[in-house]
């Protein structure tokens, strides 16, 4: 089954890069931004069919190579309908 | 002193990394693929050097640190074994969990490349005990993502075990926020593990170790490694 991880920053753990994205928004006229963080999307695409499992593994992925848990927090969710 | 040099693809400072290294120790060190899976017999140090292993996927080092001879670095330090990360080897060292904190994306964003002042934090180790007292080095540093942090926690434990093994200053010595080239907690510029032989720094002491590079600052570090080992 497909699944969607989304990798991104501990709250707290300063994003140069969202607030270069932050600074170039409201160089564009986009007012109100009260914050941008930048995180990445990894799409996986796993033999196992049964979700619970599927999850599980994907979170041993991320403990042991996705995510750096250090300043990293992970999120997985079904790709697909369910 | 027997040394190992790992290469990675993408490792671009490993042939610097022998040429100085041979300077210290009269013999070229090995350079061991990293698919390997064991270091040759009587290394006393390993060498991971610096580059963009992998290309710098997912994160920087991150691959890297998986790869199959880090089995055998991880024994080799677990066994006291000496283990040196210079920039692409500092991100593999932590990836790997051999060193703590995080190093992340410049403050600036920039690539920053040029020579620093850095100040030695502590001879209390192998790598740094040929340093004279309160010395300042120039090294060149070279990276986009070095960047170190550390929470509050680690920030205190670092300077309470005296592991910091250089900080980023000015020609005087002095920590300023002016002299920090990629906003790292603390002006820290390498950071050394619980056993002390293990050092992650971002600076390049392999690109100055030669007069004909324009300064020999870089070669009092792996000096002061090949003396450790005559001495101990």
């Amino acid at each position: 089954m497909k699944l969607a991880v989304y990798v991104t920053l501990k709250p707290g753990v300063l994003d140069p890069q969202g607030a270069a994205i932050s600074q170039a928004l409201a160089g564009l006229g986009f007012d109100g931004v009260q914050g941008v963080r930048q995180g990445k999307l990894i799409e996986l695409d796993l033999a196992e069919e049964d979700r619970d499992r599927a999850v599980e593994t994907a979170t041993r992925m991320c403990e042991k190579l996705l995510a750096n848990t250090v300043i990293e927090t992970y999120r997985i969710e079904p790709a697909e309908p369910a | 002193m027997r040394a190992a040099v790992i290469v990675f693809p993408g490792s671009n400072c490993d042939r610097d990394m022998a040429v100085a290294l041979e300077a210290a120790a009269g013999r070229p060190p090995a350079m061991v693929w990293h698919k390997e899976t064991a270091l040759p017999e009587g290394i006393d140090l390993v060498a991971l050097p610096g580059g963009f292993s992998f290309g710098d996927y997912l994160r920087c080092g991150a691959i890297a640190a998986r790869a199959p001879i880090m089995a055998a670095v991880r024994a080799h330090a677990a066994a006291g074994g000496m283990v040196l990360g210079v920039c692409n080897g500092w991100q593999v060292l932590i990836e790997a969990g051999l060193l703590p904190g995080a190093l992340m994306r410049n403050a600036s964003l920039k690539f920053v490349c040029r020579d620093v002042h850095l100040a030695v934090g502590t001879r209390a180790s192998p790598f740094t005990q040929g340093f004279g007292n309160g010395a300042v080095v120039r090294f060149p540093v070279a990276h986009h993502d070095g960047a170190f942090v550390a929470d509050e926690r680690l920030r205190v434990r670092l300077a309470e075990e005296d592991r910091v093994a250089f900080r980023y200053t000015d020609a005087a010595g002095k920590p300023a926020p002016a002299a920090n080239p990629n906003g790292s907690t603390d002006n820290i510029a390498g950071v050394l593990s619980e056993n002390r032989r293990v050092l992650g720094m971002m600076p390049h002491p392999e690109r100055l170790a030669d007069p004909a590079l324009g300064g020999k600052d870089g070669a009092q570090l792996f000096a002061s490694l090949a003396a450790s080992l005559e001495a101990a």
